[in-house]
């Protein structure tokens, strides 16, 4: 039991033999050699326990030893209490399969599951109303669609196969559509996080009236989309007051209609950039003020510069905030549809053509199956890219945490 | 050489351990090599010098402090000019307005010859009107009984969804944080797919469901899918998981039930998030055009939203003051609740 004992001090295993032994007492942790030297030059038959325990024997060293056996101390190895200590197989406890036991673990398991079902049942309950209208009013439209889409038609249920994806992928009003749904989503959500990003950093380098700010730019996201409408009409139509400025400030300068031209869809971006700058930047300035401060401090007092402590620091820590601003751009994103067929109608620009019109379109001329096909193309993709976002978010999220 | 520079050292921190130090002596520096007047004015010369450099980086930090919020204000201008231009012009004559912006509606409307499409002249940005009256704002609420009955039919589809909404994603939301298990992550994960999908995805079945259900052209056709959409689901989750797990920890041991967790501790927490949600989702259905486009084809049960974006030439007189009536709403819930607003954005957006 010695070694269990004095496991957990930093003596050599040596010594505590010498301890079990009963030889040494009071010995500090330095000082064996002197003992080894002692005992060569005493014979053996004076070297009794009793000797050692009245009279220690004290050897006074020069300085020069004594500094030596300083530093050539033995290092204490690792000795863990339990390593040295030997298992009998009386200390490991058996349990016997006594009836009584077996009677316990039963309940014990029995109420573990009543547990379990008890926690199911509860948080089941909470979800039910959710779930039951989210089966009515979104799974089951989808299944429908799922059905229709290869059927010839919603009435005519004859099985076509994939004739109904066939035609829609080869539509071309289907191709340009999602062609110009994924480059409106591809230049305007990055644009949004980065644009984003930087007023936020504006806005959190110790500007004065940095709140007054904030809600100014907040302010566009509560404005209705009617008339924001009216205003961009007002603004952008060809006899518009953008055109009209452009004429006072350069001499002739050319008209253009600006809804009807390839810069329609960079009006579009700027609509969806000032409707959501506010909500990202709110988003990544909150992020900001979460940062700890110290390191901040510590990396300044280091000598790095305000650019090396954005890319090293604080990019590290608004990683899961970019991620989040990402999605939700893509989610507003697709309801910019909304601003772009009450300022254009039904049949906008080719460059403005969304896949949301081509479904619209679909519907008023009831070609449902066409439709239902298209839908859920979209649906395949949209699952694909945003599981990928997602996969993406968590293998980052666990790279940051480590 | 190595080795003994190893045990000198060692030698140093065991005398430094025992709390042993040898005194040295002071080196010759280049302050103490001075004369004491050479002294006095070396010192004098660097206070001049450090004065100086911290009034010139004083004024380098004022030069960017001025060029940020000068950049800061541009944006918030940018960004206010449409609502300010709104109800500015909302405050004009009708005639006044007719006059300066008919030739922008002239080239939008088709019926407009094409010669008077391309005529040269533009609107001038007017900010301020003429002679500031309220004459729109009263042909628009006295004279139009049909305006005032699309507000209140935008009112009467939002305040349902939005109430509604809260109350069942409140309780799923709960439901989601607490209880993770795999196959609830996989059906959490298809609400987040339900939320991102466009409306138009599930038109066609929708309008089947609400035929058969029977609740077509009524608005329980947009007010109960709206009800059930997942956005606010989404949103609150995410934060109610952010709840430490140790304050419901404690509440089960003091023998709270569920029910108790939920309403005492779960909830107060997330009130923020509640409100902001609540804004969020306000401004979002106020805005709905699409739904009711198709599922209500009676006209007098569409919501003003639907009943403003049509408007055109003939309405033009009254639009601005009817967009600022329609506007004023949402910015009133928005100054009322802004502070929740931030405070509940923010916290979604952390991990």
């Amino acid at each position: 039991m010695g070694t269990l004992l004095f496991g957990m001090d930093n003596r050599t295993s040596k010594e505590n033999q010498l301890i079990e032994k009963g030889e040494v007492t009071g010995m500090r942790p330095g000082s064996e050699v002197i003992h080894s030297e002692k005992a060569e030059e005493k014979p053996a038959s004076e070297k009794t326990n009793k000797a050692l325990a009245v009279k220690p024997i004290v050897r006074v060293l020069s300085e020069e030893e004594h500094e030596e056996a300083l530093i050539n101390r033995p290092k204490p190895k690792n000795v863990t209490p339990l390593a040295t200590a030997k298992l009998t197989p009386k200390d490991i406890p058996v349990f016997e399969d006594t009836p009584e036991r077996r009677e316990t673990l039963e309940l014990r398991k029995k109420r573990h599951f009543k547990r379990k079902l008890r926690d199911w049942g509860i948080f089941t309950g909470y979800l039910t109303p959710s779930f039951v209208g989210v089966l009515v009013f979104f799974f089951l439209p989808l299944i429908l669609l799922l059905k229709t889409s290869f059927q010839k038609s919603p009435t005519n249920s004859d099985f076509v196969g994939f004739r109904n994806y066939e035609r829609v992928l080869t539509n071309e009003a289907f191709i340009s559509a999602s062609k110009n749904t994924l480059t409106f989503a591809l230049i305007s959500v990055p644009l949004a996080v980065v644009l984003a990003l930087l007023i936020a950093l504006l806005l959190n380098s110790g500007l004065p009236g940095k709140s007054i700010f904030r809600s100014f730019l907040l302010n566009p996201m509560m404005v209705p989309v009617a008339s924001v409408v009216l205003i961009w009409q007002v603004f952008f139509s060809y006899n518009g007051v953008i055109n009209g400025i452009a004429a006072d400030l350069f001499e002739g300068a050319q008209k253009i209609d600006w809804m009807k031209s390839q810069y329609a869809q960079i009006v579009i971006m700027l609509l969806f950039l000032w409707k959501n700058l506010g909500y990202n930047m709110v988003l990544f300035l909150a992020a900001l003020n979460s940062i700890p401060h110290e390191i901040l401090e510590s990396a300044e007092m280091d000598g790095a510069g305000p650019l090396k402590r954005f890319f090293a620091i604080k990019l590290h820590y608004l990683s899961p905030t970019i991620f989040f601003v990402g999605i939700m751009s893509l989610i507003n994103s697709f309801k910019i549809f909304r601003e772009v067929y009450l300022l254009t109608g039904d049949y906008p620009f080719d460059n403005l053509y969304m896949l949301q019109h081509f479904m619209n379109n679909s519907f008023t001329h009831l070609d449902y199956s066409k439709l239902s096909a298209g839908a859920i193309v979209m649906c395949v993709v949209m699952i694909i890219i945003v599981g990928g976002l997602f996969f993406a978010e968590s293998k980052f999220d666990s790279d940051v945490e480590e | 050489m190595d080795e003994l520079t190893r045990i000198e050292r060692k030698k140093q921190a065991t005398l430094a351990r025992r709390n042993i130090y040898t005194e040295s002596k002071a080196p010759e520096t280049f302050i103490t090599s001075m004369s004491e007047e050479a002294r006095e004015l070396f010192f004098a010369s660097e206070k001049k010098r450090i004065a100086l450099n911290l009034r010139k980086r004083k004024i380098r930090k004022g030069i960017i402090t001025g060029i940020g919020v000068f950049i800061a204000a541009f944006i918030s201008a940018l960004a206010l000019v449409p609502i300010f231009f709104t109800f500015l012009n909302s405050f004009m004559s009708s005639e006044e307005i007719v006059a300066n912006y008919n030739t922008v509606f002239q080239s939008m409307s088709g019926h407009a010859t094409q010669g008077a499409t391309y005529m040269s002249r533009t609107p001038v940005l007017k900010l301020i009107p003429e002679e500031v009256t309220i004459k729109q704002y009263t042909t628009l609420l006295f004279m139009n009984p049909e305006y005032l009955f699309k507000y209140w039919n935008s009112i009467l589809l939002t305040l349902p969804i939005v109430a509604g909404q809260m109350v069942v994603a409140c309780l799923a939301s709960y439901s989601f944080a607490r209880y993770r298990r795999k196959r609830r992550e996989v059906l959490f994960f298809s609400y987040i797919i339900l939320m991102l999908m466009p409306f138009q995805v599930t038109l066609v079945p929708n309008y089947m469901i609400a035929d058969t259900l029977g609740i077509l052209d009524t608005i329980w056709a947009i007010i109960l899918p709206g009800i059930f959409s997942t956005f606010a689901i989404f949103l609150l989750t995410k934060y109610m998981r952010q709840i430490p797990s140790g304050y419901i920890e404690a509440a089960t041991l003091d023998g709270a039930t569920e029910w108790q967790i939920f309403t005492n501790i779960a909830l107060p927490l997330c009130k923020n998030a509640i409100f902001a949600l609540t804004i969020l989702l306000f401004i979002d259905y106020w805005n709905m055009v699409e739904q009711p486009l198709v599922l209500l084809t009676d006209v007098n049960k569409q919501p003003l939203s639907v009943f403003l974006s049509q408007i055109n030439e003939p309405e033009l007189g009254i639009a601005f003051a009817a967009s600022s009536v329609y506007m004023i709403p949402p910015l009133l819930i928005f100054f009322w609740g802004e502070e929740y607003l931030v405070e509940g954005i923010s916290r979604s957006g952390i991990k």
